[in-house]
């Protein structure tokens, strides 16, 4: 219980730290934000025949908010507990009696935080702006998804952190080992018709498992509640993975001295 | 049961023995300063006594627990004032103390943190931009946010412009005299002298001498006699002294140092010298320490 008020304590304050930072706090929903707002425009008026016809909007509002979520809990915490670490903040948490899992628990909560404030300006958006026909019969699935898709992200964000040398290099870093998986796996444009291959690898990875579960979610042809078993079991596995490489990579200290 | 006992202690990096086997206790409420020069294996020390690192071989146990366990218990009732640790710089100073304090089972108030780092006025400062004297303090009040017992400062006041240097010696003071145990890493004598009720110097991975500041290796057992003499004048014989003559003039080292003062202002008189900058003290600090690093460094 005590450990619990801790963590929230972290999250709360975590949270102020991110909207104290503008430059942090604005690339985070301008990105994705300003990827939905060209995007749609661009195809605006546009169907997907592979996929019975739904308008582009529809397809690629799910998209942007599984790259939302990627840059919150993967990306953004990875660079965040790597400069944190570099800066000794992880040294100095570490000689206190916090809990590692209320500690990070905090970091992870905060990441979420701002997924589901992705989650509502995204959906909004699309909806006030671009006319997309939201489903309410669906939404837990698409909670649900969300919800695993941020814990299987943090994880890996978590692990990835322990394999960054520095604060300088984590941006590259992280961005690299994200960005070509994004293409191919069918966040920003359909992939009905590219080569079975490539789709294939793409499903090996937690991107595509996301993006397709979310898209599921959205999809006006699903019927019942918006849950893909499929998705899920490969976030779910890629959740475990992750979990098992952030308790053997993260680390707490520099490697500097 | 001393606050910290450490025996046979050893620590090696693959094939470097970074420390050779160190005993040494540090009683409850002393200040126990711990001096020595970089690369000697002090910080090796600190960090395997705060729970950082793991020892190689020997005995460890600070307030009773031995800290390669990592226990919560423990780190609850210990205070790690590290040099370099980053604060979150978004939040401002009192959040800061409140996310820390919140940690520990009794944290002291954040009003007292402030008050006690004389760090008020900054309260509602943004870390980012306080001065490095500043982040300095508020790096000390993170350190006794959880009101320990035991408080490692590693270098506390580096960095500190001689005004807030006897500040940080006053809160030092202020929390010998509330009965807390302070393990304090110096590079200034001046501060061990001031503060530490008993230091250890330590070199090449071991403690090379150890006792109360004012009786560290002889000095309150030697007296050293500093003038110069007037050019080509041959010193008369001063008997047990030793005398050596350096670029500063000549040094006459003895245990009591009447007879050699009585022979050399009657030789100066006879003569009609003058004795330019006569100085009779003992030893400082840091003539000792630095005699004591240079017999290690020279054995190699």
């Amino acid at each position: 219980m005590g450990d619990l008020r801790i963590a929230a304590r972290q999250l709360r304050f975590e949270q102020k730290a991110f909207w104290r930072n503008p430059a942090g706090a604005v690339f985070t929903f301008a990105f994705p934000l300003l990827f939905l707002i060209i995007f749609s425009t661009l195809n605006s008026g546009v169907r997907i025949e592979e996929r019975g016809g739904i308008t582009f909007v529809t397809f690629f509002v799910p998209g942007i908010l599984a790259f939302g979520l990627i840059s919150a809990c993967y990306t953004n915490l990875a660079i965040r507990m790597t400069i944190s670490r570099d800066f000794g903040i992880l040294k100095r948490v570490r000689g206190t009696p916090v809990p590692t899992w209320a500690y990070l628990g905090g970091q992870v909560g905060s990441s979420v935080v701002i997924t589901f404030l992705l989650l509502f300006l995204t959906v909004g958006l699309g909806v006030v702006a671009f006319g997309v026909d939201f489903r309410t019969g669906t939404v837990l699935g698409l909670l649900v998804t969300l919800g695993l898709g941020a814990a299987c992200f943090c994880a890996l964000g978590l692990a990835v952190s322990g394999l960054c040398p520095n604060a300088d290099a984590a941006p590259a870093i992280v961005n690299f080992s994200i960005f070509p998986l994004l293409f191919v796996s069918g966040i920003f444009f359909p992939l009905d018709n590219a080569p079975g291959w490539l789709t294939d690898v793409a499903k090996l990875f937690p991107m595509q498992r996301l993006a397709d579960g979310l898209q599921y979610a959205f999809d006006p042809r699903t019927a019942g509640l918006g849950f893909n078993g499929g998705d899920l079991l490969g976030l779910l596995a890629w959740t475990a993975v992750g979990s098992l490489l952030a308790l053997r990579l993260f680390r707490w200290d520099s490697l500097k001295k | 049961m001393p606050a910290i006992r450490v025996r046979d202690l050893q620590k090696s990096y693959g094939p470097i023995e970074a420390v050779r086997g160190v005993d040494f206790d540090v009683e409850e409420g002393e200040v126990f300063g711990f001096l020595g020069p970089n690369g000697a294996g002090k910080t090796t020390i600190v960090e395997i006594l705060e729970g950082y690192r793991q020892r190689s071989a020997g005995e460890v146990t600070v307030l009773g627990h031995d800290p390669a366990k990592g226990e919560r218990a423990l780190r609850e009732r210990i205070g790690i004032v590290l040099q370099e640790t980053g604060v979150e710089r978004f939040l401002k100073v009192a959040e800061v103390l409140e996310l820390y304090a919140g940690y520990y089972p009794h944290p002291r108030p954040v009003d007292e943190l402030l008050a006690l780092t004389g760090l008020e006025s900054k309260r509602n400062e943004v870390v980012k931009k306080l001065s490095g004297g500043q982040r300095r303090r508020l790096d000390l009040a993170l350190g006794l946010a959880g009101d320990p017992e035991l408080v490692f400062l590693d270098e506390p006041t580096t960095g500190f412009d001689p005004t807030a240097r006897r500040e940080a010696w006053e809160v030092i003071r202020n929390l010998r005299a509330l009965g807390k145990t302070i393990f304090l890493t110096t590079h200034y004598m001046d501060e061990a002298q001031a503060l530490a009720d008993r230091v250890a110097v330590i070199a090449a991975g071991r403690i090379v001498a150890e006792g109360a500041p004012d009786h560290l290796a002889g000095r309150d057992t030697t007296t050293e006699i500093r003038f110069v003499a007037p050019p080509g004048a041959a010193l008369p014989d001063l008997g047990t002294a030793t005398v050596t003559v350096d670029g500063r003039g000549v040094l006459v080292r003895a245990g009591d140092p009447t007879p050699a003062l009585h022979t050399l202002t009657g030789w100066a008189m006879e003569h009609g010298f003058t004795l330019d900058g006569l100085t009779v003290a003992r030893p400082s600090l840091e003539d000792v320490y630095l005699a004591l690093t240079a017999e290690v460094a020279a054995d190699g």
